[in-house]
């Protein structure tokens, strides 16, 4: 069916955006019979968690890791909850558990494990005064209603500070929690932050061997065999509105469909300004401010050949951690996460072929946009090279034949060792790197059509997905579940509550 | 229908919705939430197979009328049977 073939087509409902949120809904209806369709401007999806081929090789982008994660049979968890509700087996995931991640600050190490009491142990030997605050905000956070905070600030700056004195452990602990879903900076709201802090580390870190692609794969297969319609490469040109709801919808391709309800994942200032009753600059407040670039590198070896065996690393260079808009640089490269998707226990014998590190940091948008095609592949390999410099000074001096800094047989007999410096490092590495890459804002904004490149959206959320039309939804990070799981769980909840269960 | 044989469909479509549970000793006076890790989301689901396999419509403010197995047979036999 071509985009034109829908025009005058009716749906029960329509889901703008084939990410983790649009087909989570998607399959929710179509197992309750509905008549849905998944419209989706890329020609892939899963959004902001994809991936994509160059020179046959498979690059991910999102996903490092799946937070989340507890062992099968584990109940009464948003995972569990998930593959229930979407009916998916848990063995389907393919899911392998990390080997150990770390949070690396200047002076001070915490790893931490699927296993919270390392990480508690790991608390105790770094800030022995802090270790029992550290257990109580641990209970508070475990216990939490995070969606009725009463009496506990919203900040989770203020909440945290009430029991962890310790500048640094603050940071450290704040580090992990907000790169891994926060779109607010320097701060976040209370109940995200319980959120993602149980999803980290109370729960843990998982991935299927394949990737990401794996998960689309099994949420699109659900999908299709229940019946659900998915168009790709349809973007949506305007939500045609009156009465206070939504009438139509214009496609690109210039057809118009109508639905009884709408469900959009494209953002909260993105759906809105799709409405022909909203003016163009709408919800200004509301754009996300932070962007990111990552780095991707293969290596003809794998990681741990290097000596390099954590899993995740978020690392922080700076005096204090700045979780920002990057205002005047391309790139802050004294912030960010290392993930090696090798070093997972995927099980005797199966790994990746080729060995794989991700660098990703924050990085300003607007500056990455303005640049003319000659220097933004110039700005780009320049910080490929930083960020790669400032991996290898948090990671062990790479094992390996060493072509600069051969021990050499000094005049008086003795041998001198060769010192392992970071451009002995940058030597080494360079020998195995087989391909390499790097994603900026203006890649993202390009394949997500997030405003500002903001890759978690907008930093007020609207929990209960209503917009200013009737018949109008939100789902997706902008609804404010965070991680692969939370958008997952966005699109079914807001496809029970506001589809099957007034039904 | 009696009341057995729905009681037996709507554990038939505890088994489908939830799978890890174990339905084999449920007792059919306790609530249903009591014996088996089931939420409120899982209750919408049951409601949506009664729907789709056998055209029973329950409406939102009787569901607490699904809390037990009892409840559910006294609830939903005039239904099939309607």
């Amino acid at each position: 069916m071509k985009p034109n073939d829908l025009d005058n087509q009716h749906f029960e409902t329509v889901i703008i955006g084939a990410g983790m949120a649009g087909l989570a809904a998607g399959i929710r209806l179509a197992l309750a019979g509905k008549n849905v369709i998944i419209l989706e401007r890329h020609n892939a999806s899963g959004g902001l968690n994809s991936f994509y081929s160059q020179a046959g090789r498979k690059f991910d982008v999102g996903l490092h890791a799946m937070t989340n994660y507890v062992p099968k049979g584990t109940k009464g968890t948003p995972l569990t909850k998930l593959l229930r509700q979407l009916r998916i087996p848990y063995d389907a995931l393919d899911l392998c558990p990390q080997n150990g991640s770390r949070i690396a600050f200047p002076g001070c190490d915490l790893g931490f494990t699927n296993d919270f009491s390392f990480f508690e142990s790991e608390v105790a030997r770094a800030f022995p005064k802090q270790i029992d605050s550290f257990r109580a905000l641990a209970e508070e956070v475990r216990t939490l209603d995070a969606f009725n905070l009463g009496a506990i600030p919203t900040s989770a700056r203020e909440a945290v500070q009430r029991h962890i004195s310790d500048p640094l452990l603050e940071d450290m602990i704040f580090c992990p929690v907000m790169y891994y879903g926060s779109a607010e900076e320097h701060d976040m709201d209370y109940g995200q932050f319980a959120i993602m802090f149980r999803s980290l580390f109370f729960e843990g870190f998982a991935r299927p061997l394949d990737g990401v692609r794996v998960i689309i794969k099994l949420l699109q297969d659900k999908y299709r065999s229940l019946g659900g319609i998915r168009k790709m490469k349809c973007g949506i040109q305007k939500i045609h509105t009156s009465g206070g709801k939504a009438s139509a919808i214009e496609l690109d391709s210039g057809a118009t469909i109508t639905a009884d309800i709408i469900i959009s994942t494209a953002g909260a200032v993105e759906t809105a300004r799709l409405c022909e009753d909203q003016p163009a600059d709408a919800e200004a407040d509301n754009i996300g401010q932070l962007s990111f670039t990552e780095t991707i590198t293969a290596f003809d070896q794998q990681p741990t050949d290097f000596g390099w065996n954590d899993t995740i690393i978020f690392f922080n260079t700076a005096e204090r951690f700045r979780y920002a808009r990057v205002d005047d640089a391309l790139v802050d490269p004294t912030s960010g996460v290392i993930c090696f998707p090798n070093n997972y226990q995927y099980g005797e014998g199966r790994q990746l072929d080729e060995g794989f590190l991700r660098v990703t940091a924050m990085a300003n948008h607007d500056k990455w946009c303005e640049l003319d095609e000659e220097d933004y592949l110039a700005q780009k390999a320049y910080w490929y090279d930083e960020l790669q410099k400032v991996t290898l000074g948090l990671l062990p001096h790479p094992k390996g034949r060493d072509v600069c800094h051969q021990a050499s047989a000094a005049n008086d007999g003795r041998l001198e060792t060769a010192v392992p410096t970071l451009q002995s490092a940058i030597d080494i590495i360079a020998q195995h790197r087989i391909a390499s890459d790097m994603f900026t804002p203006r890649t993202v904004r390009k394949y997500t059509g997030h405003l500002n490149g903001a890759i978690y959206g907008a930093p007020n959320k609207i929990k209960d997905g209503r917009t200013h039309l009737d018949n109008l939804y939100l789902a997706g990070t902008d609804q404010g579940f965070l991680g692969i799981v939370g958008a997952m769980l966005s699109g079914i909840s807001m496809a029970n509550l506001h589809v099957l269960q007034g039904d | 229908m009696t009341e057995d044989q729905v009681k037996q469909i709507v554990i038939d479509i505890i088994d489908e919705i939830a799978p890890d549970e174990d339905t084999s000793n449920i007792k059919p006076e306790v609530n249903l939430r009591d014996q088996m890790d089931l939420d409120s989301m899982d209750f919408l689901d049951i409601v949506m197979e009664l729907r789709k396999q056998h055209n029973i419509e329950v409406p939102e403010e009787d569901y607490p009328k699904l809390a037990s197995l009892d409840s559910c047979a006294e609830y939903l036999t005039p239904k099939f049977n309607a």
